[in-house]
């Protein structure tokens, strides 16, 4: 006996966009993440100011008013952009994929830069003394110095950023993205049986939890390889 | 006063906003209230939870880590879809035992799962902060002759609830804004203000903007607060301050 009553597709349909939705906001917030450190570590006082009322404000505003805030901003925003540039009436539609990736991507860049601005800071200033020193480029240093040693110090507080981006993607359907609440949904509204769909969605979430858990696991083992560490 | 700000507000985007103070306050209050009961019954559950989840009997430990893992691992928006919609599946059961009067109301709905969100983490927070507790000062407290819910008084809690308190005070400010999505279960919290009247003006950055700055000025409330409290209770650990009259400056 089918228990879902031959929806059980529908969480194949969700599950899809979620993962990719999830994958593809990742490197948005990665970059926002590393454009944000870079403001509040640089010696230039309007990129601190920009960058701490970035941070300032993501994390004082919930999600899901930052979610609508942004989705329907940067709708009107870029509307108002195109305009003026074009001199006419430009009417534009974000997909609702498109400006899910966008919106978390810059929510998420907020927790992103916080992490990063730590792992830049956790490098020893000697080393960058002594490649300044070998006569590296500040560039160059960033490359060979400061970037390989950021991910040792950023993977576990990305780790819990992906954990927590990974559930606020279920927030995407209030801005009509069809991923896993969504479609669970459809399903539960078709079957009547809301429990048994909301509960198997939520056991998916889960699931997505502890894969990614699991890959922090390896990916720190990995970033963490030649360190020396006392064992008991 | 109140007609000259009227005069600057009427005719400006913002006019829905100025138009609706009330309901927004009304919005505000009811977020408010349902963030502190839920940060109140969440602690009262949490504490129990905590000593279960370090407890040596499997039996009381694995329940309460499968409860805590579930709830932490979960997005919020499922729990509280579990407990609202998915409570109808069971509607017969739940009027036979009477407590389907409560389940039917969005407002017991979200207390209870914002409750039972907010007690496995706070569980968790506590459990990290008894177990960081130094071995040492339970022992010397044993050697005294305390023992179980003495020790607990007097040496562990004091010393785990000061440790926790820098984690509990982002645990609170999480809750005190993922309360916002109450109002997707139909309450008129501050966000579900917010969307009625954007329903009606259209008004929807201007709206969101200001729900966004109420959000934003109490979460930074909460936190110089909590700030406050954590100088309060370690008091102990800093240096006292210099005694007697300040010594005049060199000439």
């Amino acid at each position: 006996m089918d228990i879902y009553q031959g929806y059980g597709w529908v969480f194949w349909q969700g599950i899809t966009i979620t993962i990719a939705v999830a994958l593809c906001t990742a490197p948005v917030a990665i970059v926002m993440g590393l454009l944000g450190a870079w403001g509040k570590l640089a010696k230039f006082r309007p990129a601190n100011t920009i960058a701490n009322v970035y941070t300032t404000v993501v994390r004082g505003v919930p999600e899901l008013v930052l979610i609508l805030i942004v989705y329907y901003g940067v709708t009107i925003f870029l509307q108002w952009a195109l305009s003026e540039l074009t001199g006419g009436e430009v009417l534009i539609d974000i997909d609702s994929f498109t400006a899910g990736v966008l919106t978390l991507g810059v929510i998420y860049g907020a927790f992103a830069t916080e992490v990063f601005r730590g792992a830049f800071q956790a490098i020893p200033k000697g080393q960058i003394e002594a490649a300044r020193s070998l006569g590296m480029s500040p560039f160059l240093t960033l490359r060979r110095i400061m970037m390989p040693q950021v991910w040792r110090f950023a993977l576990p507080g990305l780790g819990n950023t992906w954990l927590v981006l990974l559930k606020a993607t279920a927030l995407m359907s209030v801005i009509q993205l069809e991923e896993l609440m969504r479609w669970t949904d459809i399903g539960a509204r078709n079957t009547k049986l809301p429990f048994t769909f909301y509960l198997t969605a939520s056991f998916l979430y889960l699931g997505l939890t502890i894969i990614s858990m699991a890959l922090q696991h390896r990916a720190e083992k990995w970033a963490n390889r030649g360190i020396r560490r006392i064992s008991s | 006063m109140m007609e000259s700000l009227d005069l600057l507000f009427a005719d400006t985007r913002f006019a829905p906003v100025w138009n609706n103070l009330d309901r927004f306050l009304w919005g505000t209050l009811l977020t408010i209230e349902i963030t502190a009961l839920s940060v109140a019954l969440g602690l009262v559950l949490a504490l129990p939870l905590a000593l279960a989840r370090i407890s040596a009997n499997p039996l009381l430990r694995w329940p309460v880590y499968g409860y805590i893992f579930y709830f932490r691992g979960t997005p919020l928006l499922v729990q509280l879809f579990l407990v609202y919609y998915g409570s109808g599946q069971f509607r017969d059961f739940f009027e036979d035992i009477g407590v389907w009067r409560l389940l039917r109301e969005p407002y017991f709905c979200a207390i209870l799962t914002l409750t039972l969100n907010t007690a496995a983490y706070t569980a968790e927070i506590l459990r990290g902060a008894i177990q960081a507790v130094p071995f040492g000062e339970v022992e010397a407290a044993r050697a005294y002759g305390m023992s179980g819910f003495r020790l607990y008084r007097r040496i562990v809690l004091p010393k785990a609830i000061r440790m926790a308190l820098p984690a509990y005070t982002n645990e609170v400010v999480f809750l005190f804004q993922a309360t916002s999505l109450v109002s997707i279960i139909t309450l008129m919290d501050l966000t579900g203000v917010g969307r009625v009247i954007i329903s009606r003006s259209f008004r929807t950055f201007e709206v969101w903007f200001f729900v966004g700055a109420i959000y934003c000025a109490i979460t930074y409330l909460m936190i110089w607060l909590f700030n406050k409290l954590e100088h309060r209770l370690s008091g102990h650990l800093r240096d006292r301050p210099a005694e007697g009259p300040k010594p005049a400056p060199a000439e």
